[in-house]
């Protein structure tokens, strides 16, 4: 107890609601509290209003006041024939757009691309909106069928065999070309000093080749048998349902549980004979188009795109096996990590396009833009790696302990629980790569490939298009194309990032 | 004691290095059998029942639960972990999944029951920790007190024959405590085999059969509750209890 005495007050009316200040709230509000509240602040605003004034007016008087929208050539776009400043020369991109988007793409097959760009645009807007239902049909059709679709849409040709022939043909290859190294072997042998061992070594590995070559000779013998007869293609495919679809009935458990194996695999393979059909993959498909005519858009959408997709099982993979505790896996998924990005993309894409012929064997050859692809994907791939172990290293230990006492499986608990975790706090790692990758496509135009920018670059030589602001055009064009996509991945990662992070809003 | 145990750990060592964090641990727990084991930190009391389902690896010794044998290979612990149930200090339910999905996704995945009947066993589960109407939240919406009891809810949708239970109440709330140990009092009413680290002695004297008490990575002293509270035989149990009961 105090000797203050307290005072006591009770309320007998309530003090009535008023609007705020007018100089507190609304646009004056915001510029006195926000732009003019301090004499730094008012510098600050002043020094932006300028910035903005000294970069947006210009761009704007670049593209649209001083631009020019229509002509048929160069005289359209000169100053002299104006009569005013000439800006963006518009009917230059107006005439060069389909070499921009197609490159050297053949006029008359153009639709092929079209379809292709369509038939993507399809299976991925569906995917990407979360509400539609059937995602993993949907997901299976964009990542495993719309690749195959596309690469016969867009390339051509057509198929003269399938499964077994790949299969006999692919262990063929392997069988022939231990047998191969053993020869260099021996060969080697005839001048050095531990020929003899050489020699030895060199017999041995022909051996091998030549007992895998024997190995797999009902395989080879089965495909000579299916090309000698009418439908090559056709009995090919059908043996190949047939095996597959047995292998999964049984492996799905047989007559108790195997029946939804077999049905998926029937009714997978039954898509795949109407897509040949289709297409006419068994009559030779669509005329071949090389893939040296490729060109613009389509080829930076096809690298990036393939780069992407493929770079993420890579990077998960490789993040894994960097945090495995098997020795072997994890210091080949270091070494395999640090080499490539140790490595410039120039000296990746340069390799892969010179250099690695010289090392294949001679029969075998892989296009130009597959090796440029597989290059980008394991560079990107190893960037990936980086990220999803950033997002490993996150998640608490008692994670993986919780779910291993509920009996998971390590592979369960990897694809249920911490991956799914590792990866929602690292999507804006994951998408910032992403589109560093989207942007550094534009390095493929260095081993002749022409991508949106390498095809702008083919466009400045054309004579009936040369002003003087033909080139910041068109950088300009190509610049906001970039940044449409570049900026679509931006916002749509920062969606998917509120939505699956649901759970951290209490 | 019973004839029949269902967890005995004979002759168990273990080391983190060169420190030998578990000494020759013999114990047997019942059917049945409610055991609380307490110890000052570092006594290797969560060890230890970190070992019963494999969670930590030991080098020496023998593990067997229900006539599964877990030697230091442990090469049966898939078998193991699906008899025994546990519950964290730091509850671990899964963040990204509803309560409901943290109940079902063992079941689904582990022992392959279809959906529907994994999702009708969950609720029955949520409704005896007493939060049904919570299941389409996620985790982190939750009270710690919630969380635990969700978690000892997911363990439960196993039909574990032994629960581990690592220090459940020690990330709580006072105020939370009292449901968390609610629900293993009535868990153990139902006759679960429950092994529990604890320091609330309040719990041990209510539903234990017997308290063991471990120092420096072994058992000290095992007795009855109300002999171990009311006579405790070593100087190190002495000490151990006059400080933590006032």
């Amino acid at each position: 107890m105090t000797d203050v005495t307290a005072s006591s007050f009770v309320r007998q009316d309530l003090v009535p609601e008023r609007p705020a200040p007018v100089k507190t709230t609304g646009f004056i509000g915001f510029v006195r509290t926000r732009l003019l509240n301090s004499p730094t602040n008012i510098l600050l605003t002043i020094v932006a209003l300028l910035l903005l004034w000294y970069t947006i007016i210009p761009a704007l008087k670049f593209l649209l006041v001083d631009a020019v929208w229509s002509g048929k050539d160069r005289n359209a776009c000169l100053a002299e024939n104006t009569g005013h400043q000439v800006g963006a020369c518009w009917p230059y991109i107006q005439a060069k757009l389909t070499q921009l988007i197609y490159g050297f793409y053949p006029e008359a097959e153009r639709w092929r691309v079209n379809l292709t760009f369509i038939l993507a645009v399809v299976l991925l807007a569906p995917l990407l909106i979360p509400r539609l239902p059937a995602k993993g049909l949907n997901a299976s059709l964009f990542f495993f069928a719309f690749p195959v679709v596309a690469f016969f849409l867009l390339r051509g040709g057509g198929l003269t065999g399938f499964g077994v022939s790949w299969v006999a043909s692919l262990s063929q290859l392997f069988g022939d070309s231990i047998v191969n190294a053993g020869q260099v072997l021996v060969n080697l042998s005839q001048n050095s000093a531990i020929g003899p061992v050489l020699w030895g070594i060199g017999k041995l590995i022909v051996l091998i080749g030549s007992a895998v070559g024997w190995l797999i000779f009902p395989l080879t013998w089965l495909r000579d048998q299916l090309q000698m007869s009418g439908q090559p293609l056709w009995y090919d495919f059908l043996l190949t349902a047939v095996i597959v679809s047995l292998i999964l009935f049984f492996l799905g458990g047989g007559m108790r549980t195997g029946q939804r194996a077999l049905l998926a695999s029937l009714v997978t393979f039954a898509g795949i004979a109407v897509v040949i059909k289709l297409m006419g993959l068994d009559r030779g498909g669509l005329a071949v188009v090389d893939t040296r005519l490729w060109g613009g858009l389509l080829v930076t959408l096809v690298v990036s795109v393939t780069g992407i997709v493929t770079s993420m099982p890579i990077g998960i993979a490789l993040a894994l096996g960097r945090r495995s505790t098997i020795p072997l896996i994890r210091v080949f998924s270091i070494a395999f990590i640090e080499f490539w990005r140790g490595v410039p993309l120039i000296t990746v894409l340069f390799f892969a396009t010179y250099m690695l012929p010289l090392f294949l064997p001679g029969n075998f050859n892989v296009d130009g833009l597959v090796r440029a692809l597989i290059g980008i994907a394991l560079f990107a791939g190893a960037y990936q790696a980086e990220v999803v172990r950033g997002g490993l290293a996150a998640i608490p230990r008692g994670q993986g302990e919780a779910a291993s006492a509920l009996g998971l499986s390590w592979w369960k608990t990897t694809s249920l629980i911490v991956m799914p975790q590792a990866l929602r706090h690292v999507i804006p790692g994951l998408v910032n790569s992403f589109i560093a990758l989207f942007k550094d496509t534009s390095l493929v135009s260095i081993v002749a490939l022409f991508d949106l920018l390498g095809s702008l670059h083919a466009t400045f030589s054309d004579p009936t298009w040369s002003t003087p602001t033909t080139a910041f055009t068109g950088f300009a064009f190509a610049g906001m194309i970039y940044f449409v996509f570049c900026f679509g991945m931006s916002r749509y990662s920062l969606f998917v990032e509120n939505r699956l992070n649901a759970h951290r809003r209490n | 004691m019973s004839t029949d145990p269902i967890v005995n750990i004979s002759t168990l060592n273990k080391w983190y290095g060169d420190f030998h964090v578990l000494r020759d641990i013999n114990l047997e727990v019942g059917r049945g059998e409610r055991i609380v084991i307490c110890g000052p930190s570092g006594s290797g009391k969560s060890t230890l029942i970190r070992c019963i389902n494999a969670l930590e690896e030991f080098q020496e010794g023998e593990i067997v639960v229900d006539g599964i044998e877990l030697g230091p290979n442990l090469r049966r612990v898939d078998e193991v972990r699906r008899e025994v149930g546990m519950v964290f200090q730091s509850f671990n339910l899964f963040p990204h999944l509803t309560v409901l999905d943290n109940c079902t996704l063992a079941p689904i995945w582990v022992r392959n029951i279809p959906k529907k009947d994994a999702e009708a066993t969950a609720m029955k589960f949520l409704e005896r920790v007493k939060i049904p109407h919570q299941a389409n939240k996620f985790p982190g919406q939750m009270s710690g007190g919630q969380q635990q009891r969700v978690a000892i809810a997911r363990a439960l949708t196993m039909n574990p024959k032994v629960m581990l239970f690592d220090e459940p109440t020690s990330a709580l709330d006072p105020e939370m405590v009292k449901e968390v140990l609610d629900t293993m009092v009535d868990l153990a009413r139902e006759g679960m085999t429950m092994l529990v680290v604890t320091h609330e002695m309040g719990f041990a004297r209510e539903v234990a059969n017997r308290v063991v008490f471990m120092d420096a990575g072994q058992i000290i002293e095992s007795n009855t509750p109300q002999e171990f509270f009311a006579n405790p035989q070593h100087a190190r149990t002495k000490l151990f209890l006059s400080q933590i009961l006032r």
